[in-house]
């Protein structure tokens, strides 16, 4: 099956668009909050209310259609096409969104439930997020190692109807107010180590699970590890089939570089952390309180814009390449990459176009963020699979060049080297 | 490459590429190289055979076009002649037949028949010594006369002037822009070719001197709507130089990836180095963003929506990161890379050039900017 097998890209008529556009432009003055361009994040929000205020906003959007606009009428969305869900992403862009929902929830979770989960996961799960109710989080990395994920060392051993796992995950954003998350464990360690993981449904907040949160080097906890002591997870909670997890989990990858790159039909709104990626948002702040020289300011600003509507551009591409054969599946690796580089000029610009209020401010001002921003930069290159990564699978997948080598493809996975 | 061409459209652009295959392969671009034409006129009207030159003229006037639109098109050719590094004046001839076809008058207008069946070849006599112009403020100066203007001032870089039949010259008038056609042997112009890093086309200075003309040799109202003509004639330009370059990117990135494959170092192909690895996966990224940026801005054309910006958003980006690609090609080859021999060269001197005309990509973001608010 394809990314594309799921959702609908036939460009439905201009004019129903058009309608389409003001419905949502109306409803969206109407009912959400606009967003400050000097001040667009929350600075002073802390966790719970950045949680129930995504919670709230994502609701609302349900109520009245404009939900994920793209899942199936039959588990809570529309069945609409993506030119749809573009109208909403454009129209949003002035609004504050329910950007917590959009990854991992919407736009890999999902696309992952759609397509490995039983009838009964899907009635039971998906409706719920759509409408606001709860948030998933990836159980993937380890803190052995999160590039090779076959190599994963959590373990899960069947007990009649259950399965018992121990072990650790980490790096998994705001699990601390999730509510769910698909985990990858081990279920098999007598055969090499692509064939014997397992996918499943894990309800975070239980006995079994201990949750730490972890500073990141911004001053904030999004990132989580937790530790599993003898966890029990029933066994209809497996997605697709035990030991064959490494074929959801490739899938999870492929929707996590289309999430990450921008080209997921699933995300609403655009892919937009808790700071401003905004351009307007940027333009607007330069105008006022101009820094440095004229030429130089519009030269960065015009290479911001002009990279991130290549990035659209290119996410677009990609994606008919995809669809029409002309390129291989792996291909949004060059969407992701791209993704990775955009944020790294982003956040070097932002502080640049802030000047030195970016590195010593008013007690409390929150433009000190763009500096703070800035030592987070590789995040970007990071999060969602790092860009080397996405450089191996693109010139191994898509240019054909000789895998890098590993010694551990076809040994006993209980055999495989470790960390020393 | 577009990924979403029509049938028709994909079976004319497979006729472009085995056409530039068979009749102009590299070697007799090379060969061509020595030509003071550039390119033989009887290889240009089979081009134009092929439509190459027909595509912005509507049919009444005598042209045609693959799909409704036109200037999808005609980027479909310029991605195969960058692919290539076809000779020939296919930029400005397009371009001004454009402008003839929308706002000449109807005696302009029966030239585009031979341009059409490639007998005449057109020009655009806009760029000047002190450069670029995106402001829209030429030296040339048309003053009017008793039932005319005599028209002065200095055109350099100019494509294809030696060549063409007709020049279209852009100059400034009392009441704003004015254009107007030329035939080349018109008294008081002076044509002197030029030298170009460019080893295929053609460029010639044009001098004006006092150069009389009647209110038929212009093109359109002088005022706003000529600056409408001017912008769309830079902005089809900028498109097909994009175009051009992004075809020849491609182009540049398939062979170098070919001998990063056969090329052994150390008993191992370059292409199993991670190192080098990286730097391709960089490269099939930019390659595939310069494609994307032109998608984009020939749709806006196309729709005729936020053309500007979108213009300005694919030199930006592909004026830069085309000719960066084939810097790093050169590297890929190691000391052959450098030599007059390879054609890596000529797609370098090519591509360079288009980068540079009707705009750098810094002179494109200061516009992209400006046109944004800031
Ligand atoms: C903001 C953010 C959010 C995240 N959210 C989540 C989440 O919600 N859930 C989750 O499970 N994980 C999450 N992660 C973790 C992320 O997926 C991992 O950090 C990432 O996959 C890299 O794994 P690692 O940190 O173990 O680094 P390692 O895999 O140890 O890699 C270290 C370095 O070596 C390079 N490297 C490794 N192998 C190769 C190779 N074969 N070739 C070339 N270079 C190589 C890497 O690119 C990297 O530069 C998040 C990370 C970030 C930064």
């Amino acid at each position: 099956m394809t990314m594309t097998d799921q959702f609908i890209y036939t460009e439905p008529d201009p004019l129903e668009l058009a309608e389409y556009r003001e419905q949502v432009q109306t409803w969206m003055n109407e009912n959400m909050p606009k967003r400050d361009p000097l001040n667009p994040w929350h600075p002073s929000e802390d966790d719970n209310e950045r949680s129930s205020r995504n919670r709230e906003l994502q609701r609302r959007l349900h109520d009245a259609g404009f939900a994920a606009v793209c899942y199936p009428k039959e588990y809570g969305g529309q069945s609409l096409t993506v030119a749809h869900q573009r109208i909403i992403d454009d129209v949003s862009e002035g609004f504050d969104m329910p950007i917590l929902f959009s990854a991992p929830t919407l736009s890999i979770i999902g696309p992952i439930l759609l397509e490995f989960g039983t009838e009964e996961q899907k009635q039971r799960y998906i409706p719920r997020f759509i409408r606001g109710d709860d948030l998933w989080v990836q159980f993937m990395s380890e803190p052995s190692g999160g590039s090779d994920l076959a190599g994963a060392l959590t373990r899960a051993d069947k007990d009649g109807d259950s399965f018992v796992i121990n072990g650790s995950k980490i790096w998994s954003t705001f699990a601390q107010r999730s509510d769910f998350a698909l985990m990858l464990a081990r279920t098999n360690w007598e055969v090499p180590k692509h064939r014997g993981l397992t996918m499943f449904i894990v309800p975070i907040h239980q006995p079994g699970i201990e949750i730490h949160t972890i500073k990141m080097a911004d001053g904030t906890d999004e990132f989580c590890q937790e530790y599993f002591n003898d966890l029990l997870v029933p066994a209809e909670n497996v997605v697709g089939k035990v030991d064959d997890g490494w074929t959801v989990a490739t899938r999870l990858l492929f929707h996590e570089r289309a999430a990450v790159g921008g080209a997921s039909p699933y995300t609403q709104g655009k892919m937009r952390q808790r700071r401003a990626d905004s351009l307007e948002d940027l333009a607007v702040l330069a105008a006022k309180e101009p820094v440095g020289d004229a030429g130089n300011r519009r030269q960065q600003l015009g290479r911001l814009e002009t990279l991130n509507r290549v990035h659209r551009l290119l996410s677009d591409r990609v994606v008919r390449g995809i669809k029409g054969g002309h390129l291989p599946g792996p291909a949004g690796s060059l969407v992701r990459l791209f993704h990775g580089l955009v944020g790294v000029e982003q956040a070097s610009v932002n502080m640049d176009l802030y000047g030195q209020q970016a590195l010593v401010w008013d007690e409390g001002a929150s433009v000190g963020d763009h500096g703070v921003r800035f030592v987070q930069r590789q995040a970007a290159c990071i999060g969602g699979g790092t860009t080397e990564m996405a450089r191996n699978i693109i010139s191994e997948r898509i240019l054909g060049m000789p895998r890098e080598l590993a010694t551990d493809k076809e040994l006993p996975f209980n055999q495989v080297p470790r960390n020393g | 490459m577009r990924y979403d061409l029509t049938d028709d459209q994909e079976f004319f652009r497979e006729t472009a590429r085995r056409f530039i295959e068979t009749e102009v392969p590299i070697s007799t671009v090379r060969e061509w190289h020595d030509l003071a034409e550039g390119c033989p006129q009887n290889w240009w009207r089979s081009a134009a055979e092929l439509g190459w030159t027909s595509l912005l003229v509507p049919e009444n006037l005598g042209g045609g076009s693959i799909s409704d639109r036109p200037i999808v098109d005609l980027s479909i050719v310029a991605d195969e002649m960058g692919r290539g590094i076809t000779p020939g004046p296919f930029m400005p001839t397009n371009v001004v037949a454009d402008t003839i076809a929308r706002s000449g008058n109807p005696a302009q207008q029966t030239l585009l028949e031979e341009v059409v069946s490639g007998q005449a070849m057109l020009a655009w006599a806009v760029n000047e010594p002190d450069g670029l112009h995106l402001d829209n403020n030429f030296a040339t100066h048309a003053t009017p006369t008793n039932g005319g203007y005599t028209i002065a001032g200095t055109k350099v870089a100019v494509e294809a002037a030696a060549q063409a039949h007709h020049l279209l010259v852009t100059a400034t008038a009392p009441n704003g822009l004015a254009q107007f056609l030329l035939p080349t042997n018109t008294v008081g112009l002076t044509i002197t070719p030029q030298e170009s890093l460019d080893l295929g086309r053609r460029f010639a200075q044009v001098q004006l001197e006092g150069v009389q003309v009647g209110t038929d040799a212009l093109v359109g109202s002088p005022g706003a709507p000529t600056e409408a003509d001017v912008c769309r004639q830079r902005n089809i330009m900028v498109l097909l130089q994009c175009a051009d370059n992004a075809g020849a990117a491609s182009k540049v990135l398939e062979f170098t990836v070919e001998y990063a494959f056969d090329r052994y170092s150390f008993g191992r192909p370059l292409a199993s180095y991670q190192a080098l690895k990286h730097r391709f996966a960089d490269m099939k990224m930019w390659a595939e963003a310069s494609c994307a940026a032109v998608d984009g801005a020939a749709d806006a054309l196309a729709a005729g929506q936020a053309e500007a910006q979108m213009i300005s958003v694919a030199k930006s980006y592909v004026g830069d990161y085309s000719v960066e690609l084939m810097h790093e090609c050169v590297q890929m080859h190691g000391g052959i890379g450098v030599t007059y021999d390879h054609d890596l060269h000529l797609y370098l001197r090519r591509a360079t050039v288009n980068r540079g005309l009707f705009g750098t990509p810094s002179d494109h973001r200061a516009q992209l900017s400006q046109m944004l608010g800031y």
